[in-house]
This record gives structure tokens, C-alpha cells and sequence, in this order.
């Protein structure tokens, strides 16, 4: 019986793990240091506002996976030996596999900035980064969160529940645009200000402040402020958690270097999710991809392989999603923070200023390339199809309410965007 | 020396404390109750009518206000922040207060009633006295402790329901759908089973109940003393009674049919309407197991079984009293209800045998082989009782489930199982529905492909514990017997995966038809399994 282990209990290590067992019968053993039982990373903020209860993140009951004989391992790896097909732990024991998949994710990335490692510092990804803000938590009056990305603006909702101050320091000029339009971004700015975050654009980290105790007491922006606050938030992005792979012999680059099938430089090694790096990249994706659903792409993939259906990770169209505060936001296809060469984007915001649309679209042929969603709800399957069929922009705007996905009742506002991108697509032709 | 201030602000503190308002809130709807609590120590009050609407204005503005407190200053959007961290709404100190305060209450309410001040004669004392104005305003006689249960249900449903829809006032599902229960409860419910008492009189008798309470939920709807009424009050009575029967056997399966078993679980029914908004802060408590969803599945059609038998007993009985006086026979009825369970099942196996798991088809076996059996028993000896006594099945029942099941348990308990119990395990109407809505129904909730982060607010905030998550992790629409399409699911979403939706039979539950975001070839690969 073949002898499968995974490092990394996450969204992509579980994946292939319930595929692998659902295709066969092989031994699976999922090792994790962070917890022992399967959680959604994304749902951690969801514990620190109360809405749930850590155990409330856990997808699966206990029994699950005695049942489905996947063996728990917790513990720490520190080295993989390719040679003797062993993983050392940091308990002193050690573990043979047949083959192994690495799935350990992220970390947060962190620059270097003096007092960086200072108490009440932290990011966010981890369980563990959880435990330590819940620690930091009590009696502190204010916080800086650093880095205007998805996770910054999770952890500066976070903390405005306890009643905590929050400036938040972004470098761009607007939360995010190096992804979203300039109209999306500045809606997001504006939404930010309306739950009382100190919005800082253009503005970056110098250095943590620390006080007699070591904890950190204030920080030092790049404008020559002092900000005082007790708690610091690093959130500007995340890197690969592989430098316990450092001199194993599997190539390693930003990530660990995989080809389509997932398979790294070494046979029987495959790595997957947040810490695997394409040689080549897919279509107009990054090599990287830290994202909940591709991390779920690979599990499956890597499943089938590693099974004796040899699969390429080969990714549908893209989509995604994220919930600023209360606005949520979904996008399907590519919609670039500039139309790229030979693209126009249409535009569309509601009044309330809380609701906006972006649709991009190629200019010669009028194919429809992709759409950002802000407060209203879509199809996955109605936009993945007309990805697919190579829509024309035209057909979208007609059809639009059929990818609507707002509960029942919900005020439609299909005439509105079609009248408004009708006026645009006009004034572009003169 | 730390910089932390700790007795300036409350910076850094999990959401849970009142602030201002809302502690003024609790004192104006605490002392609204307390005049009520007084009243049951017999203090007599000069002018009751005047007390009384004090008192119940003060409940209703203490709620208002509280919501006033809670949500007034925030944006539109999912408010549970805390929810886990308050007592009250994590089976914490409070939590457990509130459910031994409110058990206390039902347990009087229901066996203790004299305790309340009801006095068979009409000379209420206490409590009941206090009501007697308003009683005697609506429907010309006295109070009951009925009446006083009913009046404090209704400002619950109306102050609570306007809690809730600030609460959601984002979303148009959740209001519309509260303002539905709001009318239901304080027309059908309330007001109009008062003004039809009035219609009555030594020499007329109408049975005077809420229209929309349904036989199996009303389980004494047929009972041989409303029949009485109903045949002896001409017309109307008849119209009644024949809208009783066609409640269930028609108008019940056709809006089932369209819109799932919601259009009376929680848009209609009392007892929905009442854990959608007073038990609002609840919803979370329910358990999510898969033990408890097998328990579920057993109770809850035990209680049908258990109510079908009882009321056919019942009929059956008094049936026989009188042979002149009806024109069914009791072994007519018996052959009839023997038929129409027959053909029942058989449509469903017929039609529907391959979407039923194992364990509902042995049930469902065996409950038919049970009411055949008892049939088949009657005859072969020959018995008028039907086995049982049917006065002893019908006040068991009114007592396990009409008593301590739905008003004991199922309302008392709202603070450590959560707002539906009565609904999920207990409810025969709602098995009926489900029943219905898992086999023959358009109702379903669609999963939105593969945008889902496993992240469990929807099987959090499942009131009826259905873990919803596990369905749309998987790219599954839930079809599932005990919803009640209350849609919170949908609004806690935070990634805009699920939508209650009425839509074709076919495709309704597309476990083979998912769509996680890889390409065709492999989603081919993984439907093979």
C-alpha cells in the first residue's frame, strides 16, 4: 500500500487528501504543526469578531477523518530527506513516504523594518497570529495595520469590532489598485473612512517603536509621523513557508518550483497550493497563486496524478472574491487595475456609492474579458459559460440579469448598468 | 509603566457590553415587565386598562430602543459582531437565566395557570386580571391565561420583528419576509379569532381559532367538539371546516409545491414567526451534528405518526357515537385513511425511490406497515376502541407535544438549543413540509459554483442545524427537508455564495453538476467517482 504523506493541513494538503482517499485506497498521513484538525484560514477573522467560535471554522466533525482513515499527524517539519524519502520532525521522529505532497502555504511577508519581531506585532494568517492578537487584544486602544491588501483590510474590520483605533498605512495611492480600477479603489477608500479607519495613502512603514517591556509602542511612517498604538498589524502580502525545504535538493525559487502536473524537480514530490511556484505561468495568472480556490484547484489535480490519471493543474477561467466591511465583491475573467492594450472598460457605479460594476472587454473583437462585482451578487457558472463561449460584450450587457445571484426581492439594477454602459460605449465611438 | 488605559474606554474589549441607550432600554422593558410580575402577587391595581398599556408599551419601546441602540449608529450590513462573546447568545450565564426564566414560564403557563390568576368563574385575579380589558375590548369576555400568552407573543413578534429588520434592513428577503410573520401573527393570530368569539353566543357556537393554524400543528382542529361547532354554526362553520381540510390536503401541497415548506415555516406560521424574531439571537445555538440531524429525522416523524394516529383515533371515535349524525361511517374513515396513506407512499415509491437514503426508506416502511397494522388489527377483532383508548392518545399527546414539546422545550430552551427545536425535532406540519420539500417542491438553495471559502457562517447560523457549509464547499445545491428558507444563510454569506431560489425539478440537486473552477476535463474525471 502506497504511503502517501502531506505537509500542510490547509485548504489544498485537505483536498488531496479527501480526493486520494475518495480514488483509493492508499495509506495518507497530513501533517501540521499549526492544528490539528482542518480549519478555513479565511474564517479566522470571523472568530476574533465573534461571529463564531474556532471550532465553528472546522468543515469537518471530528470523526471524519477516522472514518475516512486519514491519519492526523501533528508536528513540525524541519527537513525532507529526497534521498531516504523521509521527513524529519522536530520531535526527533522521523517519517518515511512514498510520495510526498507539499502543501504548507504562506507566511507573512516581512521587510526587514526595525522592530519587526517586537511584541504585539503580528500578521495574520496563521492560527497562531490569531491566539497572539487575542492576546495583545485586551487593553489596547489602537492599532497600525500595514499594507493595503486583502488581509489588511480583514484585520483593520477585526479590530474596529473591540472598539480599537485603527490607522492604516497603504502604500499605493488608493487601497488596492494595483488590482481593482481607480473607481472600485476609491469606493473601497471611501467605505474604509465611513467605519472610522484612519485611511494613510501613500504611506509607508519606517520603523516599530518599542517600549521598556519590548512591546511595541508606536510606529515611525515615512512621512516622519509617530504613530503610538500597541498593536501592528503586517499585512503586505505573503510569501511561501518553504525554508524548511532549503537544501533538500527540491528546486526552490519565490515558491517550490512545479511544472503543470505539480510535480517538483525531484520524483514523487509535489507541491501545491500557496507554496508552489509554476515554472511557466498559466494564461495571464501569477506563478504564485495564494488563493483559497486555486489551493482547491491543486488538491484536486495533484490527487488525480498522484493516483494514476496523470492531470495537469490546467485552472478554468478566473474568479475570485473578497468582502470589504459590507461591500462584497466577486470578479470572473480578467479585470485589470488598467484596461491592458487593446482593452476598454466600462464602468458603472450606484448612486449610494457602495454598489459598482466593472466590465472589460476587448475593443477589436468586443469579446467580453471579464467582471468585477462590488454589492451586487453573480453567477460563477452563468460568466465561466460565456467565458467560455467568447460572449460579446453586447450579449453580457443583455443578458446580464441572468447571471444576477441577489437573494429574492433584492432591487434590480440590470437597466440602469445596460443605459449607462449603452451612454459610455457611444461617447467612446464618437 | 504601560500606556494602556484601561477605565478610560472600553477599547480592546470583546463587543459585549450595553451601551448607554440600550442599558436605558433594558430598565424601560425590564419595568414593563415588572408591573406583569407585580400583577401575579396579587397587588391590585386601581386602573388595569391604563397599567396594562403602560406596561405593554414599555416592553415594546424597551426593545425598540434597544434596537435603536444596537444598530442605529452602524452601516447596513451582517451584524453578529460578539454574538459568541455575550452571555446571553452563547449559553453563557445569561443564556442560561433567560432558558430557566422562560421554561418556568411555560411550565406555570401550561399547568399552573391558577398561579397566573385564572379563575374558571371569569373573576380573574392577577395576572389574567390585568388582561381582562384588553380581552373584554377585542372579543367582550374575560381574559384566559391563553389570552395573556397570546398579547405578550404578539409584542414579542412585532418589537423583536422590528429588531430584525433593522438588524437585515440591507436586505429586502429578510424584511419582507419579517413583516409577513408581523401581519400574520397580529391578524390571524391575535385579533381576529378575538372578533370571531364576539360572533358567538348562548345560542351560536363558532369555533374561534387562528385560520392559519394548521392541522397537524393544530392538532385538536378536528376534535369532535369543534366539528360539532363547525357543523352547528351553518355556513360559516362549514366554509371553516372544509378550509381546515383543504389547508392541508390542498392549499399546503400547491405552495409547497412553488415555494418550498418557507411560505409557512417562516413567513406565516406563529410559532416560525416567533423564533425568527425573538429567537433571533439564538439561530446559532442550533446543533450542527450529523447525530443530531439522525435524532432529527427520527423525532420528528415520530410526532407525525404519532399525530396521525391520534387524530384518526380520535375521529374514528366519536364517529361512532352518533351514527345519524355524520355522514361518514367510522369504517368508512378508516378505509379511507387507510387508502390515502397507501397511495401516498406508493406515489413516492414509485417516483421517488432512488433520491431516498436507506434509513428513510425502513422508515417510512415501517411507519406505513404500523397504521396498516393497527387498521388491519381493528378489524380482525372486531374492537370499537382501535386498540388504543382514544382519549388517552389524545391527551398524551396534547400533553408530550402539544404541552411540553412545543411550549416547554421548544420555546423554553430558545437559549441553550437554539430558536427551532420545536420546529426541527418536534413539528408535525413542518415534517409534512419537509417531507414534501425534500420529494416534490422547486425550492431549493443554489450554491454559487465554486466561490465558496468553507468559511461556516451560513452552518453557523443555521437555525435548524443543517450544516450547509458541507453542501456548498462542495459546489451542491441544498435541498434538504427541515429548511425553512429563512434565508440568513444566504445573508451571512460573505462571499455571495447561496440564494434561495424556485426554480425546475430537474437539476434540483446537481451533486453531479459541480463547478469548483478546473477545467471541464478533470470536473469530468471527478463525476466519474
Amino acid at each position: 500500500m502506497e504511503n502517501i504523506v502531506i505537509i500542510g493541513n490547509g485548504i489544498s494538503g485537505i483536498t488531496a487528501a479527501r480526493h486520494i482517499r475518495k480514488l483509493s485506497n492508499k495509506k495518507i498521513t497530513v501533517i501540521s504543526s499549526e492544528s490539528k484538525y482542518f480549519f478555513s484560514r479565511t474564517a479566522l477573522m470571523y472568530v476574533y469578531m465573534g461571529h463564531m467560535k474556532f471550532e465553528h471554522t472546522q468543515p469537518y466533525e471530528d470523526w471524519f477523518w477516522d472514518k475516512n482513515d486519514i491519519h492526523l499527524k501533528e508536528g513540525f517539519v524541519n527537513t525532507v530527506d529526497t534521498a531516504t524519502k523521509k521527513v524529519a520532525l522536530a520531535d526527533g521522529t522521523s517519517m518515511m513516504y512514498d510520495k510526498l505532497i507539499i502543501a504548507t502555504g504562506s507566511k507573512p511577508n516581512k521587510f526587514g523594518w526595525p522592530g519587526q519581531d517586537l511584541k504585539g506585532v503580528m500578521g495574520m494568517y496563521h492560527k497562531q497570529d490569531l491566539e497572539n492578537l487575542e492576546t495583545c487584544t485586551p487593553g489596547a486602544s489602537s492599532a497600525v495595520i500595514v499594507g493595503g491588501g486583502l488581509i489588511g483590510i480583514e484585520l483593520a474590520e477585526m479590530l474596529r469590532t473591540r472598539n480599537i483605533h485603527v490607522t492604516f498605512l497603504v502604500r499605493e495611492n488608493s487601497f488596492w489598485n494595483g488590482v481593482l480600477p481607480a473607481g472600485e479603489s476609491e469606493m473601497i477608500n471611501r467605505h474604509i473612512r465611513e467605519h472610522h479607519v484612519d485611511l494613510r495613502l501613500s504611506t509607508n512603514l519606517k520603523e516599530i517603536l518599542a517600549d521598556e517591556n519590548g512591546r511595541a509602542k508606536a510606529v515611525v511612517t515615512d512621512t516622519g509621523e509617530t504613530i503610538p498604538c500597541q498593536i501592528v498589524g503586517l499585512t503586505a502580502g505573503v510569501t511561501p513557508n518553504i525554508d524548511f525545504l532549503k537544501g533538500s535538493g527540491i528546486e526552490l525559487g519565490r515558491g517550490v518550483k512545479v511544472n503543470r502536473y505539480l510535480e517538483t524537480n525531484i520524483k514523487d514530490i509535489y507541491a501545491i497550493g500557496d507554496c508552489a511556484e509554476q515554472h511557466e505561468p498559466i494564461g495571464q495568472r501569477r506563478t504564485v497563486e495564494a488563493v483559497w480556490y486555486t489551493g482547491r484547484m491543486m488538491g484536486e489535480a495533484v490527487a488525480q496524478t498522484i493516483c494514476g490519471k496523470r492531470m495537469p493543474y490546467n485552472p478554468g477561467h478566473w474568479f475570485n472574491s473578497a468582502k470589504f466591511f459590507d461591500i462584497e465583491y466577486q470578479t470572473y475573467g480578467w479585470v485589470f487595475a488598467n484596461p491592458q492594450e487593446g482593452e476598454q472598460h466600462l464602468h458603472w457605479m450606484h448612486p449610494n456609492g457602495k454598489m459598482c460594476i466593472t466590465i472589460a472587454f476587448s475593443q477589436q473583437s468586443e469579446e467580453f474579458l471579464g467582471i468585477n462585482t462590488f454589492g451586487i451578487r453573480m453567477r460563477h457558472e452563468v460568466f465561466d459559460r460565456w467565458l467560455t463561449e467568447k460572449k460579446s460584450i453586447g450579449y453580457v450587457l443583455k443578458n446580464l440579469s441572468e447571471a444576477n445571484f441577489d437573494p429574492e426581492f433584492y432591487k434590480k439594477h440590470e437597466k440602469e448598468i445596460f443605459n449607462a454602459f449603452k451612454n459610455q460605449l457611444t461617447l467612446s465611438a464618437v | 509603566m504601560s500606556t494602556v488605559h484601561k477605565s478610560m474606554s472600553l477599547a480592546g474589549e470583546a463587543p459585549v457590553a450595553l451601551n448607554a441607550i440600550q442599558r436605558l432600554s433594558v430598565i424601560i422593558g425590564v419595568s414593563g415587565l415588572l408591573v406583569i410580575l407585580l400583577a401575579a402577587f396579587n397587588i391590585n391595581f386601581p386602573n388595569k386598562a391604563l397599567l396594562l398599556t403602560l406596561s405593554l408599551s414599555a416592553i415594546f419601546l424597551g426593545i425598540i430602543l434597544f434596537s435603536y441602540g444596537a444598530y442605529a449608529n452602524k452601516t447596513a450590513g451582517i451584524k453578529n459582531d460578539g454574538v459568541w462573546m455575550k452571555s446571553v447568545s452563547s449559553r453563557g450565564f445569561w443564556g442560561w437565566v433567560s432558558g430557566i426564566a422562560l421554561t418556568g414560564f411555560y411550565v406555570i403557563l401550561y399547568f399552573y395557570a391558577e398561579l397566573l390568576g385564572l379563575s374558571p368563574d371569569g373573576n380573574n385575579k392577577g395576572i389574567v386580571a390585568l388582561f381582562d380589558p384588553l380581552s373584554k375590548l377585542l372579543s367582550g369576555n374575560p381574559a384566559s391565561q391563553w389570552f395573556v400568552y397570546g398579547t405578550l407573543y404578539t409584542v414579542a413578534i412585532l418589537g423583536f420583528g422590528i429588531k430584525f429588520i433593522w438588524k437585515y434592513r440591507h436586505n429586502r428577503y429578510e424584511v419582507l419576509r419579517t413583516l409577513s410573520v408581523m401581519f400574520f401573527q397580529t391578524a390571524f393570530a391575535f385579533i381576529i379569532p378575538e372578533f370571531m368569539a364576539r360572533l358567538n353566543s348562548d345560542t351560536f357556537y363558532l369555533p374561534y381559532y387562528d385560520l392559519k393554524n394548521i392541522w397537524p400543528l393544530n392538532y385538536y382542529n378536528f376534535e369532535q367538539y369543534r366539528i360539532d361547532g363547525f357543523i352547528s354554526a351553518g355556513n360559516i362553520g362549514l366554509a371553516l371546516l372544509i378550509f381546515g381540510i383543504l389547508s392541508i390536503f390542498v392549499i399546503t401541497p400547491i405552495f409547497t409545491y412553488k415555494y418550498g415548506k418557507r411560505w409557512y415555516c417562516s413567513w406565516v406560521c406563529g410559532c416560525g414567526g416567533l423564533a425568527e424574531t425573538a429567537g433571533d439571537s439564538f439561530r446559532q445555538l442550533s446543533d450542527k451534528t450529523q447525530k443530531a440531524w439522525n435524532v432529527e429525522r427520527w423525532v420528528i416523524h415520530s410526532v407525525l405518526v404519532f399525530a396521525v394516529l391520534m387524530t384518526t383515533a380520535v375521529v374514528y371515535t366519536y364517529l361512532g357515537y352518533d351514527p345519524n349524525k355524520y355522514w361518514l361511517t367510522k369504517d368508512l374513515f378508516l378505509v379511507l385513511v387507510a387508502a390515502f396513506l397507501t397511495v401516498l407512499f406508493v406515489v413516492i415509491w414509485v417516483f421517488k425511490r432512488n433520491e431516498l437514503k436507506k434509513d428513510a426508506l425502513y422508515g417510512a416502511v415501517g411507519y406505513l406497515a404500523i397504521i396498516l397494522a393497527l387498521v388491519g388489527m381493528h378489524y380482525s377483532t372486531g374492537s370499537n376502541i382501535f386498540i388504543f383508548e382514544a382519549e388517552t392518545l389524545r391527551s398524551t399527546y396534547g400533553f408530550l407535544i402539544g404541552a411540553v414539546f412545543s411550549g416547554v422545550i421548544g420555546t423554553g430552551f430558545y437559549p441553550i438549543f437554539g430558536s427551532r427545536v420545536w420546529c426541527r425535532f418536534g413539528c408535525p406540519m413542518a415534517a409534512i413540509l419537509g417531507l414534501q420539500q425534500r420529494l416534490f417542491s422547486r425550492f431549493r438553495i443554489t450554491t454559487n459554483g465554486g466561490q465558496c471559502i468553507s468559511c461556516g457562517n451560513c452552518s453557523t447560523y443555521c437555525e435548524m442545524g443543517i450544516d450547509v457549509r458541507a453542501y456548498a464547499q462542495k459546489g451542491e445545491n441544498i435541498v434538504r427537508a427541515s429548511c425553512v428558507g429563512c434565508g440568513i444563510c444566504s445573508a451571512v454569506c460573505p462571499r455571495g455564495v447561496l440564494k434561495l431560489e424556485n426554480g425546475p425539478l430537474k437539476g434540483r440537486i446537481n451533486s453531479n453538476d459541480v463547478l469548483l473552477g478546473n477545467d471541464v476535463n478533470l470536473m469530468d474525471l471527478l463525476k466519474e467517482r
